[in-house]
């Protein structure tokens, strides 16, 4: 790996490192989700600042350049970020599910007991008036 | 209050559903009916209102899974001991309900199913829904080891163990036909077909179009594999 490799690498994990955390002191973005960012760019910075680590996990996936292994590395990262959201999506339509399940049987209730209120003073009026 | 509740998913029915209800109070007058209005557009909570039933209200389209269970936690939660369900869209006929309901008040089943293909005069469904409906009957036969000859029909009745395993997060609502028999039968509850007249749907409009029913039966067969690979503890009533 070359120094202008090295130095671009060490600048984008840091980047992407910094603006995370930034994201999360704002509540931009919740903790649960910056974990991942968090530790890929650690884990890319390790990689290039022990150069030999990256040259030993490429020799062990069997790929030819050390940039591969880091693409590839970046590939996985995507790949388990869209399972995270998918897992996310599913657990929100179930919990949206629930929430209009809810709403529906409660409206019932109100609407219920709102008809009830108004027919309730109309039948005092109608036995004072009678009476 | 009734210890029956006759449930009708509804989705823009404007136009058939004030008629089902009054035929279904007309033939039935001590049972309750309650109209599941899933986010329709039109007036048909206004109309089914008006006709007599108690209306639910989804504030938008959520399908007709998560529609019918709607209902069953509404009877959960009113203590109603049976439930009756029939499509909004005029293909059941709802002079078959006593018959459907009979085996599940005696005791005999948990769960009836109407079949169109045990009754003599029902209308005959298109070539290709026809295989769609093989092609399920011949899955559900195969893995619970007993035939259904028609397990999409929607028209069903059931006792309140049923419902309240329903309410649970077990209820296969993406697909609450195949699956779901075969949900019941993992649970352990006894299913019976009896026989039902089915009309062909007089507004022509239909929940499999285009190129849905592929993806439909794709997607039914992985839940289906999925049903059969979750922990069997899951299924304990």
């Amino acid at each position: 790996m070359t120094v202008k490799q090295q130095i671009f690498s060490i600048l984008v994990s840091l980047t992407v490192f910094f603006f995370t955390i930034d994201l999360v002191r704002k509540k931009r973005l919740r903790e649960e989700y910056s974990l991942l960012w968090l530790g890929t760019s650690v884990l890319m910075l390790v990689l290039i600042i022990r150069y030999d680590w990256l040259l030993a996990l490429t020799n062990l996936i069997g790929a030819v350049l050390p940039t591969t292994t880091l693409f590839l590395g970046s590939i996985l990262f995507l790949v388990l970020l869209a399972v995270q959201f998918s897992m996310k999506i599913s657990k929100l339509s179930n919990q949206v599910k629930d929430l209009v399940q809810e709403n529906a049987l409660l409206r019932y209730e109100f609407e219920k007991s709102f008809n009830r209120r108004e027919e309730q003073p109309h039948a005092k009026d109608t036995g004072k008036a009678e009476e | 209050m009734s210890d029956t509740l006759v449930i009708i998913p509804a989705f823009n029915e404007e136009a058939g559903i004030a008629s089902l209800v009054a035929e279904i109070r007309e033939q039935t007058p001590d049972i309750d009916v309650l109209v599941i209005n899933d986010g329709s557009s039109d007036r048909t909570a206004k109309a089914a209102r008006e006709a007599g039933a108690i209306v639910l209200s989804h504030n938008f389209n959520m399908g007709y899974g998560v529609t019918i269970q709607t209902g069953y936690k509404f009877a959960y939660e009113k203590g109603y001991k049976y439930i009756i369900q029939i499509d909004a869209d005029g293909q059941h006929d709802p002079s078959f309900m006593s018959q459907l309901l009979e085996p599940v008040i005696k005791g005999d089943v948990d769960f009836t199913l109407g079949s169109r293909f045990l009754w003599h005069d029902s209308y005959r469904p298109s070539f290709s829904r026809r295989l769609g409906i093989l092609f399920f009957r011949k899955l559900v036969t195969v893995i619970i080891g007993r035939e259904i000859t028609d397990p999409t029909s929607g028209y069903q009745a059931f006792n309140r163990d049923v419902i309240k395993f329903f309410t649970t997060d077990i209820f296969p609502y993406d697909y609450p036909d195949a699956d779901m028999l075969i949900t019941l039968n993992l649970a352990g509850f006894r299913v019976r077909e009896v026989p039902v007249r089915m009309f062909a749907n007089p507004t022509g409009k239909t929940m499999h179009s285009g190129v849905k029913p592929l993806y439909y039966m794709v997607k039914m067969c992985l839940s289906i594999f999925v049903t059969l690979l979750r922990n069997r503890q899951l299924y304990r009533r």
